[in-house]
């Protein structure tokens, strides 16, 4: 089976001549030297990438929007963001193969013909930003970025950006507005990015992992990506795996393998004295799939029509020994804290779904809280809110009241938790809740 | 374009959103971030509706009125159950944290959170939870701040920042703490900050003078009136209670000030609640000076009867009031009563706007400029709305460019904002000083201002006009001269601004040279001259002579009695001056409010009501007629000084104002006699007008306590005060309606108890009131008449040994006569007098900053406090304009430095 992905992933990472012995910047080299912008976009677009940042957007096709003709420098950003919880795929790319995202970096601002680069990366992710760097600096004095790349005439200029920790920047055009120095909240599109991005500029966001797998797509073409994969979305993609499960961890594994598959086979199965209850299958934003969607192919359109979101990928199994409610909380109280305050639903239904839940966690729950929380996952629904955070914060709890109702109301009728182990569970959330 | 609305057919006009839509048809759609002035960011989500596909489309999708465009055929629901239901549920979580303090907020009854929570039907609160409390910041004198009741819209610091270009003041931190403030306590710089009051849509920003003696909005009694703060007559409601005015509020006017006011129009009004009032007449010299209504009409009109009688007018008084003082004393014995460096630049300023063809615009039409000239202006100071105009003024090119290329409308705002960056449309400043516009600045050029006045000519010459040849330019100014040219050729509509700011009258025909020069080249220039005061333009249309004439003839004694209107003359010349005026006059006759220099001087003293107790007419600097209304009967004697005139006239039989009763008769008198003010019958509706046969009430159907207000002594309800003058009543009884435009005493709609209801009295949201904003303009440019350019540049400044050139320099804040008696204000101002003077020259003539140095003004000798000023060039020395202790007052002067003293100040 191919990983190309994560085949050359060491730690500490491959250097750059290490990086060019296993055929590095070969991708680079080709693009520019001998492909036009628009044959690199064509070949993204014509091989099926779907975003790997969760939203699963073609990757081509947003290349494809940037309008080539106008005026001043345009823009190429890598989203290294990475503040989903349970997520951590991108970091394992970050740290053990910088030159490869600097390299689809390269491919990707040629194809747009950016000028700059920025890769936004997670304030917590030293390790990564030591080898990004590091990584730069190398390929600048390789010659891949500068002025007049490989003598063609095409130059890039590359700088590492470390956020402060907001979970809104991995949100693109909140991502953007904090690279400009403003406050980090979304933006209305239309215009998008493409269109009026970093400073007004035309601008493209993509991923880690997308960016990551652009080398290999320029060096081996569409439809050799297209087989990677088990359906119709293209490629490998890395799936990870948290909670009480035996072997918790990232696998890089074909685009549409089963949940079983990945639960069972790659992640070994649940601990014992453990049964699984649920899982978020693509981070904490996306709603629970349970044991009749075991046999769920993990691909965008799969998850989707079980009801939730392939997300980034990355699961988080909930066992039965863990109280759904003080999962939601915990959850809730995270996307609460997020929300950066701009619009009215967010702002304020995601503090009131949080202390709902501590209500109910508390054995302070009133049936009529149920009803309460119900009728937030409705209001906070897409559209209804200025961007996707609040939407993505009632997935969990949409679908754990789905799911999970009677662990709810057994809280309120019991008044308190089934599980009684929230006292130690949630010792550090006491505090906000008092502020 | 067509929309249907819930299945019913409009019609609305292109490049509006549909919140703008659903407002101007009249349908009550609740809204908090968006502001009209301020357009669409889609915070708040309160304005949301259905949108549906298509007809056959039943389901629909909730979108945010504000943040779609209108589209030919849209479909849209505001009934929709969902929508509805959406709507309340935004209150709701915003009642989540808002306080349920309505019952001692300062908003409640006025409060646009109070009326949304209304129209939106959320009554019960289903969250049981502990509220969110911040600490409260001091913003200074002029705004109360209450963040607990931040409902966080956004508006005040999109306005604050975006709109007013204001630095200190931002949002703080995220989630449900975001926090709206400063870095700290402290004033807040803006001069525009009071806006904030009225663009909070609840009580964090309120009104702290109004704090001060709070009444609820409901019990105010209004009358629509005329900010007489500076010569640009923003459009004001002003409100009264128990004989006290307690408030200014915006009056939203399309052609005029639009939303906003700046904070000396807005604060500066306490002098009508001032101590130094005057309240009862006064004849010296008695003892104690009381003297009977009646009997100082007779009084007064015995000694006019005796002839050898001046009048001396004002341009802070109405027309009719100056109007009636000229016909009193007969057109050869009336002088204007500014000083003579102001009347020369009103004066100017009207000729050329009478005689050339460059038009004046209103502030509207100057927020659409796409270029911008300044010559010897600091807007912010001089004519504060003007400048606010300018800052969206620059917005103009960059937002149309953006317009074409990524198909935004300007509502768009953070789009467009983020598309525009730091654009700029070309905006040129020549002025000595900085100016709080330098940052928007294309290129600023600073110098004497004889030398900034050359580059204008050679602009003027450069641009085709017929003037004198300015060939000694240095290199930098030629670069100058050119990119301006080529800015203001390129633009469609560029605006050319000048006017008294620097005393320099080269700056103005400078002006006109450019904008006729524009105007011949095929542009549409729009020119604009800033004037000293309220009524300057309007004094100057009315006509009379230079105080310096009333100086030599007095001096001359070619007259015995001297009436003064509404005019503190040492404000108008230096002191010894007016001394010598006054002690050649047997009688001073003054009608003034205030208590002041010259009141100390007058033998008869008469209480004129101020703009709040007195109808009357004022010219702003565009030529604009306005009516400003009596919003109060007054304590006392108080009466308008020309009801005053014409009972002097009647006593005295003066034929020129025989049977003159109330304001039309004046109004009417004075159109006949003077050409000029023709339009000025048309301005408002007359004292008969009635709809449905009532009158305009002053005071809302909700105004309270009127039976209870006395009700410790006496429980009967005193019979209300007439009004002959206008078709307003002093009382809550009248037509409930939407008044014509010049008499709206405040605004009101069902269900919209805040200054929001504005949008009810719009033909179109930010456009026009119905029937026409108010005031007609008096001028009009003869735009086919040939210029007459102004064709000698002045010559290159060389400073003169041992001399200076004084030039004033005016603030927002202390150069403004009567605004200075709010305490916020006064103490706003510059608190020490000083003369400014270039460094090398002070140490030149060995004047070390802090010392008391000697000047000679025509033999006079003063001593003032220098200061040294970097920006000052070699020669020229500045005086801060209008302060209370001001000694030179005739500026731009030329004087001779007479020896520094090694006397330290001590201050």
């Amino acid at each position: 089976m191919e990983r190309p992905l994560t085949q050359h992933i060491t730690f500490p990472p491959l250097g750059l001549r290490q990086y060019e012995a296993i055929g590095g910047y070969q991708a680079a080299r080709k693009a520019i030297k001998h492909m036009q912008p628009a044959e690199v976009t064509a070949l993204v677009k014509d091989s099926g990438m779907k975003g790997r940042g969760g939203a699963g957007f073609s990757t081509g096709m947003k290349w494809s929007f940037v309008p080539m003709n106008v005026p001043g420098p345009k823009y190429l950003i890598c989203n290294a963001d990475e503040m989903e919880p349970g997520t951590f795929k991108d970091r394992w790319l970050l740290e053990g193969n910088p030159h490869q995202l600097i390299e689809g970096m390269i491919v990707a601002a040629y194809a747009i013909q950016a000028t700059e680069s920025f890769v936004f990366l997670r304030w917590a992710y030293k390790t990564a930003a030591q080898e990004i760097r590091k990584a730069i600096q190398e390929a600048y004095d390789a010659g891949y970025l500068g002025r007049n790349i490989l003598g063609t005439g095409y130059s890039l200029e590359m700088h590492l950006h470390t956020g402060v920790g907001r979970y809104m920047c991995g949100e693109e055009t909140a991502l953007l507005n904090s690279l400009e120095g403003k406050r980090a909240t979304p933006r209305s599109k239309p215009p998008f990015p493409q269109v009026s991005g970093l400073f007004g500029k035309p601008t493209i966001v993509n991923n880690v992992e997308t960016l990551s797998y652009i080398p290999h797509i320029v060096n081996k073409g569409a439809d050799w990506f297209q087989k990677l994969s088990l359906t119709a979305d293209g490629g490998t993609k890395i799936y990870g795996v948290s909670g009480r499960v035996k072997n918790p961890g990232a696998w890089e594994l074909p685009m549409g393998i089963t949940l079983r598959e990945l639960l069972e086979e790659h992640a070994g199965g649940m601990q014992d004295g453990y049964s699984f209850k649920g899982v978020l299958p693509g981070g904490a934003s996306t709603d629970f799939l349970v044991e009749e969607h075991m046999d769920v192919k993990l691909d965008f359109a799969g998850v989707a029509a079980a009801g939730s979101r392939l997300g980034t990928g990355t699961m988080i199994v909930l066992d039965d020994k863990t109280c759904p409610v003080g999962f939601v909380h915990n959850l809730e109280h995270f996307f609460a804290q997020e929300s950066c305050g701009f619009c009215t639903p967010c702002r304020e239904g995601l503090p009131w779904t949080e202390k709902l839940l501590w209500a109910i966690e508390q054995g302070n729950g009133r049936m009529k809280d149920i009803e309460i929380l119900a009728s937030q996952t409705k209001l906070l629904g897409p559209g209804n809110t200025f961007c996707a955070l609040a939407p993505g914060a009632m997935e969990p709890l949409q679908s754990a009241l789905k799911y999970f109702r009677e662990d709810f109301e057994r809280h309120i009728i019991e008044e308190g938790c089934p599980y009684n182990h929230h006292h130690h569970l949630h010792s550090t959330s006491h505090e906000h809740l008092h502020r | 374009m067509n929309i249907y609305i819930d299945n019913k057919k409009y019609e609305i006009k292109e490049g509006k959103n549909l919140l703008e839509a659903c407002l101007q048809l009249g349908l009550n759609l609740p809204y908090f971030c968006w502001h009209p002035a301020l357009g669409s960011v889609g915070a708040c989500r309160q304005c949301a509706i259905k949108l549906y596909k298509d007809e056959d489309d039943t389901k629909g999708r909730l979108v945010m009125g504000c943040m779609e465009p209108v589209r030919d055929n849209v479909r849209i629901s505001l009934e929709d159950p969902d929508a509805k239901g959406f709507r309340e549920q935004v209150i709701g979580w915003l009642m989540t944290n808002h306080p349920h303090d309505c019952a001692v907020c300062d908003e409640g009854g006025a409060c646009h959170l109070q009326d949304m929570t209304v129209m939106t039907g959320h009554t019960y609160r289903d969250y049981r939870f502990s509220k969110r409390t911040y600490n409260n910041q001091d913003l200074g004198p002029f705004l109360n701040h209450e963040m607990n009741r931040c409902i966080q819209c956004y508006r005040c610091v999109r306005y604050y920042k975006d709109y007013a270009g204001g630095k200190d003041l931002d949002v703080f931190a995220a989630h449900n703490h975001v926090y709206f403030g400063r870095c700290g306590n402290g004033k807040l710089e803006s001069e525009f900050s009071g806006n904030l009051a009225e663009v909070c849509p609840t009580g964090v920003f309120t009104d702290k003078t109004l704090q001060s003696h709070y009444t609820r909005k409901w019990d105010l009694t209004y009358a629509p009136s005329i900010c007489q703060g500076c010569s640009l007559g923003c459009n004001t409601s002003a409100g009264e209670r128990y004989g006290t005015l307690r408030q200014i509020a915006n009056r939203y006017n399309g052609d005029v000030n639009g939303y906003f006011l700046c904070d000396r129009g807005r604060y500066g009004y306490e002098f009508v609640n001032s101590h130094q009032r005057i309240y009862e007449p006064a004849v010296r010299p008695h003892s104690n000076g009381a003297v009977k209504k009646e009997q100082v009409v007779e009084v007064v009109a015995e000694k006019l009867k005796k002839g050898r009688v001046i009048g001396i007018g004002s341009p802070r008084a109405s027309l009719e009031s100056n109007f009636a003082l000229k016909q009193l004393v007969g057109a050869e014995h009336f002088y204007i009563g500014m000083s003579d460096a102001d009347h020369d630049h009103t004066a100017l300023a009207l000729k050329i706007l009478k005689e050339g063809p460059a038009r004046t615009p209103s502030l509207h039409e100057m927020e659409h400029a796409d270029a911008v000239l300044i010559l010897g202006e600091d807007l912010t100071n001089t004519a504060p709305l003007m400048a606010l105009a300018v800052r969206q003024a620059v917005r103009q090119q960059p937002m149309h460019e953006t317009e074409q290329t990524l198909h935004l409308a300007p509502w768009q705002d953070a789009p467009m904002r983020e598309a525009i960056q730091d654009k700029k449309g070309p905006l040129f400043i020549l002025h000595t000083f900085p100016t709080k516009l330098d940052e928007l600045a294309t290129a600023i050029h600073r110098g004497a201002p004889d030398n900034l006045a050359r580059i204008a000519f050679a602009l003027a010459a450069k641009l085709g006009a017929d003037v004198a040849p300015v060939d000694d330019l240095h290199d930098e100014e030629k670069t100058l001269v050119a990119q301006m040219a080529d800015a203001l050729l390129a633009a469609k509509n560029p605006l050319i601004i000048s006017g008294y700011g620097s005393g320099w009258d080269h700056f103005m025909k400078a002006a006109a040279n450019i904008s006729w020069a524009l105007q011949q080249q095929g542009r549409a220039p729009m020119l604009s001259f800033t004037l000293p005061e309220c009524n300057s333009l309007g004094l100057e249309m009315l006509g009379g002579h230079r105080l310096d004439s009333a100086i030599d003839l007095m001096e001359k004694g070619g007259a015995d009695t001297v009436v003064v209107l509404e005019n503190d003359l040492y404000r108008r010349a230096d002191e010894h001056v007016i001394d010598a005026l006054f002690a050649n006059a047997k009688e001073v006759i003054l009608i003034d409010h205030l208590y002041n220099q010259t009141a100390e001087k007058a033998t008869v003293l008469l209480p004129a009501g101020t703009f709040a107790e007195a109808d009357g007419t004022i010219v702003n600097n565009e030529g604009r007629a306005q009516r400003f209304f009596q919003v109060f009967v007054p304590k006392g004697s108080v009466q308008e000084s020309w009801r005053w005139l014409l009972q002097i006239a009647e006593k005295a039989q003066v034929p020129r104002l025989s049977s003159l009763q109330n304001l039309d008769d004046i109004v009417w008198a004075m159109c006949v006699a003077v050409p000029f003010f023709e339009k000025v019958q048309q301005i408002a509706p007359h004292a008969d007008f009635r709809i449905n046969g009532q009158k305009i009430p002053r005071e809302s159907h909700r105004y309270s306590g009127r039976t209870a207000t006395l009700a410790n002594e006496n429980v009967s309800e005193p019979k209300p005060a007439d009004d002959i003058d206008t078709p307003l009543s002093f009382t809550m009884e009248g037509f409930r309606g939407e008044p014509p435009a010049p008499l709206i005493p405040y605004f009101w709609s069902p269900g919209w108890n805040s200054v929001q209801a504005v949008n009810k009295y719009q033909t179109e949201i930010g456009g026009h009131l119905h029937g026409g904003d108010p005031g007609l303009r008096l001028l009009e440019p003869h735009l086919n008449g040939r210029p007459h350019y102004f064709r000698e540049a002045p010559d290159r400044y060389i400073p003169m040994p041992g001399h200076v050139h004084i030039m004033p320099v005016y603030s927002i804040f202390g150069s403004e006569e009567l605004s200075m008696h709010t305490k916020g204000i006064a103490q706003s101002a510059q608190d020490f007098f000083c003369i400014y003077m270039n460094p090398e020259d002070m140490h030149q003539w060995s004047i070390s900053p802090g010392i008391w140095v000697s000047f000679d003004v025509d033999h006079h000798s003063y001593q003032m406090v220098a200061v040294p000023n970097h920006w000052l060039p070699r020669g020229i020395a500045a005086l801060n304009a209008g302060l209370p202790k001001s000694k030179i007052i005739d500026l731009p002067q030329c004087v001779k430095l007479s020896g520094a003293e090694a006397l330290h100040a001590t201050r």
